[in-house]
C-alpha cells in the first residue's frame, strides 16, 4: 500500500506542470531537490546543497535587503547591509553569523526554520504545503497549493553564500 | 546633523503619558485584565507606540484630523434617512446620550441573541428603526459615525464583557487570534504580543489594541476601521482574510476588544 501510494505521488510530480514553480525561471538544474524532498537531520540542517551549484554572496546580500525578495532586514539588522534604511528588531542580529554557523545549518533554518527553531515566528522560504487560508500574495485572494516557495532553490544558496561571509570585521 | 534630523521622526517616547486637550488624563498603559494574565503583564494603547508628531497631534482635538469627520457625523446624526423620515436624533436625543457605548461593545444583545459591534447596532438602527439602507461596514459614513460615539466615552476605561452568552463568541475569537495564517505562517500574537515594540522594517510594532479605533491613518488621510486592520493584517501573511463583517472577524473584534480592558476610549485617534 505505501509503495502504490509513493508511486502516485512520483507521478503527480513529473505529470502537473503546476508544481513547476514560477520563481524558478533560470534553467531547471538536474540535481535541483524539490521542497518536498529536502531531508533534514535531527537539528534542522540540510546537507545536501539544493541545486550542486555554489551561490553567489552579492546576490545573496540582494536577496536580503530587498522588500520585493527576501525582506530579511525587516526582520534582522545586519550590520554589512547598513547601506538599506530599517533594519528591523524581531530576529537576533546576523553580523557575526559566518563564524556561529555552519552551510547546512543555515540551509536548514532558511528552508524550515521550524525544524531548527521550535514555533519560531521566521517564515520558512522552501515551503509549498500545509498553510491555513494560504492566499495569493498579497492580493487577499485565495491560493491554491502547492505555492511557490518564497525563495527559489538557487536564491536560498545564493544568501547562504552572503551569510557565509558575515564575520565580525 | 542631517542624519539625526531625518531619524527623529521614527523615534516614539514610550514613556510618555496622554492629557487630550490639556485637561483629561487618558490610561495609555494599564495592567492587563486577568485573561490575560498568562502572557501579558501590560497592556499599551497604539499610541504609545507612535513617534513624537503623531502622538502630539493626537492630544489636542484642533490638530486631530480625524475630528474633522466627527462633525460630519454630527450631521448625519440629525439628517434624516430612510423610509421613517427618522434620524438619530429622533430617537436618542443628542450624541452625548451615547456616553460609555463605545467602552462596552462589542456586547450581548439579548433581544437579537448574537454578540454585536457598534457597526452592527448602528445598521440594525438603519435598516429596522429608519428604513435605511444599511452602511458598508469599512466605509467612511460607518466610520465617522463611529468616531463620534467614541468621542462620547472618551478617558472611560474599555470594558468589555466576556462572560455569559458572549463567552462562546470570545473563545472563537481567542483561537482565530493565535491562529498562524498564511504562507507566512504569523498570528496575531506573533507579532502584537511576542513583538510588541520591536520594529519590523520600519514598523513600530504596537500591541494591536483596538481602543483607538476609528483610526486616523496619515498614510491614507482618512478614517480606518476595526474590520480593514484586520483584513489588512491577515493580508500581509499572504493569507486570504476574512471577509469584513464575517463570524469569524466578529469574534476577532470582540475578543481583541477585550484584551484592552482597562485602556481609554481613544477614538478617533491617530496613526501613521
Ligand atoms: C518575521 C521575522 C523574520 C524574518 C522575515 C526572517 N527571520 Fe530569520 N529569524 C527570526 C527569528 C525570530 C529568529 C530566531 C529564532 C528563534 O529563536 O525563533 C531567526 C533566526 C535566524 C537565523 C539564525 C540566527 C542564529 O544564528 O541563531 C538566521 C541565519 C536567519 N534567521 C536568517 C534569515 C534570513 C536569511 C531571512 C530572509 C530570507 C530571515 N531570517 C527572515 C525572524 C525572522
Ligand atoms: C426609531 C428609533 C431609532 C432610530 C431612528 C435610531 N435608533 Fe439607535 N436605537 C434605538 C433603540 C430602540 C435602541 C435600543 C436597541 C436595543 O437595545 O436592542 C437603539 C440602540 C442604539 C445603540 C446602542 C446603545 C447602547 O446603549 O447599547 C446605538 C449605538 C445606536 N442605537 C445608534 C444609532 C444611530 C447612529 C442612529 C442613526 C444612524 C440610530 N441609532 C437611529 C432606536 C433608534
Ligand atoms: C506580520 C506582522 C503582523 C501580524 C501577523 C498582524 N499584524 Fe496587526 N499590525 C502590524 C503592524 C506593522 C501594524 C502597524 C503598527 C502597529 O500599530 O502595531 C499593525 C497594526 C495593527 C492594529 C492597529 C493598532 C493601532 O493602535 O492603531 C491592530 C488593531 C492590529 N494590527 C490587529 C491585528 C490582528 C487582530 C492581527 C491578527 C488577525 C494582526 N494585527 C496581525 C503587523 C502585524
Amino acid at each position: 500500500m505505501r509503495h502504490f501510494t509513493r508511486t502516485l505521488a512520483v507521478l503527480a510530480l513529473t505529470a502537473s506542470p503546476i508544481l513547476t514553480s514560477p520563481v524558478l525561471t533560470g534553467p531547471a538544474w538536474a540535481e535541483e531537490v524539490a521542497p518536498a524532498d529536502v531531508v533534514f537531520d535531527e537539528y534542522g540542517a540540510v546537507a545536501k546543497s539544493l541545486t550542486g551549484v555554489p551561490g553567489d554572496p552579492a546576490k545573496g546580500a540582494e536577496v536580503m535587503a530587498s522588500k520585493k525578495i527576501g525582506n530579511c532586514v525587516a526582520c534582522h539588522a545586519v550590520a554589512q547591509l547598513s547601506d538599506t534604511p530599517f533594519h528591523g528588531e524581531v530576529g537576533p542580529e546576523l553580523s557575526w553569523t559566518g563564524e556561529a554557523r555552519s552551510e547546512a545549518e543555515l540551509r536548514g533554518i532558511l528552508v524550515n526554520s521550524k525544524k531548527t527553531f521550535e514555533g519560531t515566528v521566521m517564515p520558512a522560504y522552501y515551503k509549498t504545503t500545509g498553510f491555513i487560508r494560504p492566499g495569493e500574495g498579497f492580493t487577499k485572494k485565495p491560493a491554491q497549493e502547492p505555492l511557490p516557495p518564497l525563495l527559489s532553490a538557487q536564491q536560498i544558496e545564493d544568501t547562504i553564500a552572503f551569510l557565509m561571509t558575515l564575520k565580525d570585521q | 546633523g542631517a542624519l539625526a534630523i531625518a531619524a527623529t521622526p521614527l523615534f516614539a517616547d514610550e514613556e510618555a503619558d496622554l492629557v487630550l486637550n490639556g485637561e483629561t488624563e487618558m490610561v495609555v498603559r494599564t495592567a492587563a485584565p486577568d485573561h490575560l494574565s498568562d502572557t501579558l503583564d501590560e497592556i499599551y494603547s497604539g499610541w504609545v507606540f507612535r513617534n513624537d508628531d503623531t502622538q502630539v497631534m493626537q492630544a489636542d482635538d484642533f490638530d486631530n484630523p480625524g475630528m474633522i469627520f466627527v462633525d460630519q457625523a454630527m450631521e448625519a446624526w440629525a439628517a434624516a434617512d430612510g423610509s421613517e423620515g427618522k434620524s438619530c436624533a429622533s430617537c436618542h436625543d443628542g450624541p452625548e446620550s451615547m456616553a460609555g457605548v463605545r467602552a462596552s461593545y462589542p456586547k450581548w444583545n439579548a433581544d437579537a441573541g448574537e454578540v454585536r459591534t457598534l457597526w452592527m447596532q448602528i445598521n440594525d438602527c438603519r435598516e429596522n428603526q429608519m428604513g435605511a439602507e444599511p452602511w458598508k461596514i469599512t466605509g467612511g459614513d460607518m466610520a465617522a459615525m463611529e468616531a463620534l460615539i467614541s468621542v462620547q466615552s472618551r478617558g472611560m476605561p474599555v470594558n468589555v464583557a466576556i462572560d455569559g452568552p458572549a463567552a462562546e463568541t470570545w473563545e472563537k475569537g481567542k483561537e482565530i487570534y493565535y491562529t498562524r495564517y498564511g504562507q507566512l505562517e504569523l498570528s496575531c500574537a506573533n507579532c502584537h504580543e511576542e513583538n510588541y515594540g520591536n520594529y519590523i522594517r520600519a514598523d513600530h510594532l504596537s500591541q494591536g489594541q483596538i481602543n483607538g479605533f476609528p483610526t486616523y491613518r496619515l498614510k491614507n488621510a482618512k478614517l480606518n476601521s476595526v474590520q480593514a486592520r484586520f483584513e489588512g493584517c491577515i493580508r500581509d501573511t499572504r493569507a486570504e482574510p476574512f471577509k469584513p463583517g464575517s463570524d469569524e472577524f466578529i469574534a476577532l473584534e470582540l475578543y481583541v476588544a477585550s484584551r484592552g480592558n482597562g485602556l481609554s476610549v481613544e477614538g478617533p485617534s491617530v496613526r501613521n
